[in-house]
């Protein structure tokens, strides 16, 4: 491993096709080698779909199970097309978060990407998954498969009894808020299928009882007046998971639109982690099929090649293209997180003063410690934060543009020199941050004694604007969720309003 | 670490988990997908139609909204790859609203324009023909007992051992012999009873009662045991009764003039329409045949390449057309079994009394029989006055119901005037 004692151990059988037996011998060879460097997984499951599945795959973002919907319809159509006519080279894995973490082979690859998408996935992101700690935090691997088979059947209960046009328009409304289905700081509940469907019946019941309610209109003596001395603003906190507070106080909605409501929430909550971790994510799990298949080559285990196929595949994975090339695309998240992993490993081994300077406290040490720390640790906005060192930031040439509406040009801000190498950090870092890419949009005010409208606030950052053409629409459709007036009022930095929309179902 | 990897082989669990989705995309888009393949049909060679085909829907169309950033406002963005930039360095906006050179929302918004999606041929067929229906008349027609097709019935009495039902049959057998078996089971309970406490008497009575009651049980036992367990009145039989059923195949006609005075460019047209309605045709039914026949001054059967690309020519008589088809039809594809349609093609020239003759001969022997026939006149120009022909013909639509003509002048007047022709009527 530190390119010592070479151990010959017996060589895997070459050759470009896979056989089941194969790919049972690559794995348990990968596993061993994962072994070594103490990789904690989920148990895994891997399963050999072909391209057409794989494509179904990646029409329902990665989920072996989805409700049916347009949308996904429409995704499955824009991959396929491209997969045809070769623009996009049907990424090499899909891998569910889910215990035990299942991984997806395509029949048609060769037994060197068999290997590599098990190293990549089965090893890489599975230990992911495992170990960090937003992962550990939101998402109940256990159950997830469990309840997406419920939500599927759900939706598809609803078609049947409601129509598909009916439950498409709330699933259409709820997409579209999708972003903002999500608790930030509460864990939620983990989600059991048995339980949803216990808490829907008892919904169902609940409404059955309101025809009741009429009596607890009958005015009583006195309650008048307390009543209608004080007005509260409701709700007494903003809330910024929108979607949750549809379902639980929209004034309109049927039991089965908020439960449909729910599945859209849950969905998304359980994508949150994902979208908070693409670079480490990929960066870790490209480091280790790197670093595992280099271990086994090194082992006498694989053949010359395999590892020259093995490297070009990886090469093109690990492209960074500059900002002027064809096809640039911003940073992408599996070269700078493989860098970045690279990187820290070299830190730890070869430290040079540079390095001693800015990370004395990782400069020299074990790298799998250091690496291990990181990965449960971190997310991509902290983790580029403290880990881009001012090798890698030469090394992909970074700078940063600053685009100020003051200006009617764009100025260079920073480059990699010694003065602008803290601000190219945090500005990459800033890029991660969903908090500021995502526009801050949050439930204010329900008029629940007048008009019963919605008031959303829109905190201006920065003086960024919403495009202007979708916030109508999402409006629409939040309109419709709603069933009263609903108004997004958009505040600036100094509090006061900017200006307003409005929609009225 | 875990023992040992669970390896699937998913391969044969059927992909087109899609096919659902594929569908509402379809379902939701079908008005934009109709206008573009209305476009699709207008631009594309006729042979080239029913093959499916890619559609494009203009991007803004299919979005899905979103809150997100848009243009403005003060931010910064990261690139990679800077060559000669320092700090300060000043570079023009670019147009377009982007801003920052593919800033960060930039990446994941809409690059393309357009939507492209490709049509199965199916797909494709279903949007193309979605709202046409054969003329209503028609439908009736197809309602008329043709052939006949065995269906099941329930159960029966009697029947051939064939079709005996033995689950049905053993059920009667039960129920019948629970029937028949319980009083003679409470009769037994009552004798046995009595036995037992005959027996069971401390002064034991006189032999001739136990024997009397031992008698009468073995009688009751007797009686019992002649309950058969199947009986004539127990037998089910499977029942199948046939049932109408339209007939599902058709023949079309396609008659075309190919005399001196059809040029390509009528010869297209007409083309154009046999085509369309082959495969309407082909979406209603089960098999469709199709004779060619093409007439000069006399008629023949020709195959479908020589009816369109041969370039014999020569004078019109068009009665001759009709009279060849009436006699293939009466040979080949009698009424009873075939749906009969007809296209006719001409530029409605005819001399002489042939227009007259012919409108008498369609009249009287050919529509008839047709479920429908449909004549299609490609005139000189648009302005061209009405042939003879036409006017012959025009006496026929207001007795048949079945009979229909329309002028086309250009190719893309062939799609509208077909759409007419067989649009779903209301009510």
């Amino acid at each position: 491993m530190n390119g010592g004692v070479q151990v010959r151990e017996k060589r895997l059988p070459q050759g470009p096709d896979w056989t089941f037996e194969l790919i049972d011998e690559y794995e348990r060879e990968i596993r061993k080698t994962a072994a070594e460097f103490g990789l904690d997984t989920y148990p895994n499951q891997i399963e050999v779909i072909t391209s057409e599945q794989m494509l179904d795959a990646y029409a329902s973002v990665g989920l072996p199970i989805g409700y049916p919907h347009w949308s996904f319809g429409k995704e499955f159509i824009r991959n396929e097309q491209a997969y045809r006519k070769g623009a996009q080279g049907l990424a090499y894995e899909i891998v569910i978060n889910s215990n035990p973490c299942i991984a997806y082979l395509m029949e048609e690859n060769s037994m060197m990407m068999q290997a590599l998408v098990v190293a990549h996935a089965s090893y890489g992101h599975n230990s992911f998954f495992k170990g960090n700690y937003l992962f550990k935090q939101w998402t109940a691997a256990d159950a997830i498969l469990d309840y997406l088979v419920f939500a599927r059947r759900y939706v598809m209960e609803c078609e049947e009894r409601h129509g598909i046009g009916a439950v498409e328009e709330i699933l259409d409304s709820c997409h579209a808020l999708m972003s903002y289905g999500v608790d930030r700081y509460r864990r939620p509940q983990p989600l059991s299928a048995r339980e949803e469907e216990a808490r829907m019946a008892e919904r169902n019941d609940y409404i059955q009882r309101q025809f009741n309610d009429l009596w607890r209109t009958v005015p009583t003596a006195g309650a008048s007046k307390a009543g209608g001395s004080k007005r509260s603003v409701f709700p007494a906190e903003p809330e910024e998971n929108i979607l949750y507070f549809i379902e639980k106080h929209s004034p309109k909605l049927a039991p089965w639109q908020r439960e449909l409501v729910r599945i859209v929430r849950k969905v998304s909550q359980y994508f949150y982690p994902q979208g908070l971790t693409k670079v480490m994510n990929e960066g870790w799990a490209t480091f280790w099929h790197y670093t595992l298949l280099n271990r086994m080559y090194d082992k006498g285990q694989l053949e010359d090649g395999f590892m020259i196929e093995f490297l070009q595949v990886h090469t093109n994975v690990v492209t960074q293209r500059g900002f002027d090339e064809r096809g640039y695309g911003g940073i992408n998240p599996y070269a700078l997180g493989f860098a970045m992993m690279r990187d820290i490993r070299r830190i730890c081994e070869a430290p040079t003063d540079e390095d001693r300077h800015w990370f004395p406290d990782i400069a020299g040490g074990d790298w799998l410690k250091v690496l291990d720390f990181a990965m449960r640790n971190f997310k991509d906005e902290s983790f580029i934060a403290q880990y881009l060192s001012p090798k890698l930031i030469r090394e992909f040439r970074l700078f940063t543009v600053a685009d100020h509406e003051s200006k009617s040009y764009l100025e260079i801000d920073s480059i990699h020199n010694e003065e602008g190498y803290r601000r190219v950090r945090r500005l990459l870092a800033q890029h991660y941050n969903r908090d500021v890419s995502l526009p801050d949009i949050q439930v204010v005010r329900y008029e629940r004694d007048t008009d019963r409208s919605l008031v959303l606030r829109h905190l201006i950052h920065r003086n960024r604007p919403l495009v202007s053409s979708e916030a109508t629409e999402v409006l629409k459709h939040l309109a419709r969720l709603w069933g009263f007036t609903v108004r997004l009022e958009a505040i600036d930095a100094d509090g006061r309003l900017d200006h307003y929309r409005e929609c009225t179902p | 670490m875990a023992g040992s990897v669970h390896l699937i082989d998913r391969r044969l669990n059927g992909g087109n988990k899609s096919a659902t989705n594929r569908q509402r995309f379809i379902r939701r888009y079908k008005e934009q997908l109709k206008r573009a393949v209305g476009d699709m049909v207008d631009k594309r060679s006729i042979t080239d139609i029913d093959g499916g085909g890619e559609v494009n829907l203009p991007a803004r169309d299919i979005s899905e909204p979103s809150f997100r950033h848009g243009a403005g406002g003060n931010r910064e963005t990261v690139h990679p790859g800077n060559r000669e930039f320092s700090p300060g360095d000043t570079i023009q906006r670019p147009q377009g609203g982007g801003g920052g050179g593919g800033g960060s929302e930039a990446g994941e918004g809409e690059s393309t324009d357009s939507f492209v999606f490709t049509l199965s041929r199916e797909e494709f067929l279903n949007i193309f023909f979605d709202d046409l229906e054969l003329p209503h008349l028609v439908r009736n027609y197809l309602g008329a007992v043709q052939q006949k097709k065995m269906v099941r019935a329930g159960y029966v009495v009697e029947g051939s051992p064939t079709n005996l039902s033995v689950p049905r049959t053993m059920k009667s057998s039960l129920g019948r012999r629970v029937a028949l078996s319980a009083p003679i089971r409470r009769e037994l309970e009552v004798a046995l009873a009595a036995l037992a406490e005959a027996r069971a008497r401390p002064v034991p009575a006189d032999a001739d009662e136990v024997a009397r009651l031992e008698a009468r049980v073995a009688e009751i036992e007797a009686r019992l045991k002649r309950v058969p367990f199947l009986d004539d009145l127990d037998l089910r039989y499977r029942h199948r009764v046939s049932v109408p059923q339209p007939v599902a195949r058709a023949v079309m006609f396609c008659l075309m003039d190919v005399s001196a005075s059809m040029d390509e460019r009528k010869k297209d047209v007409a083309k154009r329409f046999f085509t369309l309605l082959y495969l309407f045709l082909s979406r209603k039914y089960e098999k469709v045949e199709i004779v060619f026949v093409r007439h000069t001054d006399n008629a023949e059967e020709v195959d479908e390449n020589t009816f369109f690309h041969d370039p014999k020519s020569g004078g019109t008589v068009v009665l001759s057309a009709l009279e060849l088809m009436h006699e293939i039809q009466a040979e080949r594809f009698p009424v009873g079994q075939w749906n009969i349609y007809a296209a006719q093609a001409s530029d409605g020239d005819a001399f002489g009394s042939d227009a007259g003759k012919s409108a008498r001969f369609l009249g009287e022997k050919i529509v008839p029989v047709c479920r429908y026939f449909a004549y299609v006149e490609i005139p000189d120009g648009q302005d061209a006055r009405q042939s003879s022909l036409w006017v012959e013909y025009d006496t026929l639509t207001a007795t048949a119901r079945n009979f229909a003509m329309r002028r086309v002048c250009e190719r893309d007047e062939i799609y509208p005037v077909f759409h007419e022709l067989f649009k779903k009527e209301t009510a």
